[in-house]
């Protein structure tokens, strides 16, 4: 592995009721996040491709931790997310790099699908620096009981010389979605979008 | 007795490879299963409360069971643990000490009755409040290398009439662990101190 990986945290959330409601089954989000040394800190870089590579690693073993955290069959993930949030001796554009070139390839291959954009969202932060990672249908951009956004944050991370990368996967919409729009299973699953 | 009404729950695990020293042979893993309830005596004062301990047994038991499972289903391997609560704004703080008999004893059974007292900590907040949940070792609290804590908390819990409830597990020592003290190969496991 390219990646220098000095922890990986995964987490699971499941919503049982909402507003006295009883959601049922219950909507589960799992959101696994990898912080990793960052071999661009401190200096300008231009040449970005070892970040893309690394990138490319992460993407195969997030989202496999975020599938098995779930306890659900790959293939039946609903939605996506990716996120990074590079330290202070980092640039946003290695937040890019990780995100953008290479991670999804390694997410739909797991996943066995996976249609849609990617959603994702960066930032540069101190220790504890909140991510909120956001969600959307993995085969159809547009079915709307599955906009969403996921928080996740590590108290001790990212240190100066690190970035924080996370992929997020649900098996689920929202709890109680009722906001009309493209329903999943009016999915044609074409054009990544309806 | 009241129900215990779970509107959420939130496991997570972390791994730790190192933190700047030599990579582990086995990486460090600290699992946190996390409960947001409903708060049956909130914005009022309930002078007879106890009962609700008993209430919450089997939620109790359900998180201890879901943190040995997220370590890998084998109860043997784990070797620190805590406890702690957040009371929503309409509450008060006696209602997090609810946790400390259903909590603790739930996780001193399913490790196959550990002698340590469960380090814990609580306090009333808001949604999105952090509580750093004290751990140690489970058969003698003196053990110094495994003195450790972990932070834990919801975007979105506690409401004002919720509680969240939070257990935590490790599996040994703090990554590089090198300040002295009782270590675990010399306890001797009687008074569950030393």
């Amino acid at each position: 592995m390219k990646a220098s990986i000095r922890k990986i945290a995964v987490f699971v959330e499941e919503t049982r009721t909402e507003m006295g409601r009883t959601v049922d089954p219950p909507t589960r989000r799992a959101a696994a996040v990898a912080v990793i040394e960052n071999p661009c800190a401190g200096k300008y870089v231009e040449d970005l491709s070892e970040l893309m590579t690394i990138g490319e690693e992460l993407g195969e073993l997030l989202t496999q931790r975020a599938v098995a955290a779930l306890g659900i069959p790959a293939n039946a993930a609903e939605s996506y997310g990716k996120a990074a949030a590079v330290g202070e001796n980092g640039e946003l554009e290695h937040a890019a790099a990780i995100l953008h070139p290479k991670l999804g390839a390694p997410v739909r291959k797991v996943l066995g699908k996976g249609a849609a954009l990617i959603p994702s969202s960066k930032k540069r932060g101190g220790l504890g620096v909140a991510l909120d990672i956001p969600l959307g249908h993995k085969d159809a951009a547009f079915v709307r009981s599955h906009f969403d956004g996921m928080e996740v944050r590590i108290n001790d991370a990212p240190r100066a010389n690190e970035i924080m990368v996370a992929v997020a996967v649900t098996d689920s919409g929202r709890p109680l979605a009722r906001v009309g729009g493209l329903t999943k299973d009016q999915i044609k699953g074409e054009d990544g979008l309806r | 007795m009241p129900e215990v009404t779970v509107r959420k729950k939130l496991t997570a695990v972390e791994e730790i490879f190192h933190e700047g020293g030599p990579v582990a042979p086995a990486p460090l893993r600290r699992a946190v299963a996390l409960a947001v309830i409903h708060n049956p005596y909130a914005g009022a004062y309930v002078p007879h409360i106890a009962g609700f301990m008993d209430d919450l047994k089997p939620l109790g038991m359900e998180m201890a069971n879901s943190l040995v499972a997220a370590l890998g289903g084998n109860a043997s391997v784990v070797q620190g643990y805590g406890k702690g609560a957040i009371v929503g704004s309409a509450g008060e703080l006696e209602h997090g000490a609810l946790w400390h008999v259903p909590g603790g004893y739930a996780m001193r059974e399913v490790l196959s009755d550990a002698k340590a007292i469960v380090a814990s900590t609580k306090k009333v907040g808001g949604p999105g409040t952090r509580l750093d949940v004290p751990i140690t070792h489970i058969n003698a609290s003196y053990v110094r290398s495994h003195f450790d804590a972990i932070e834990v908390g919801l975007a979105d819990a506690p409401r004002s009439d919720e509680i969240l409830l939070a257990l935590v597990m490790t599996t040994g020592a703090r990554i590089h662990a090198r300040v002295g003290g009782l270590k675990a190969s010399a306890i001797k496991g009687e008074d569950g101190l030393r």
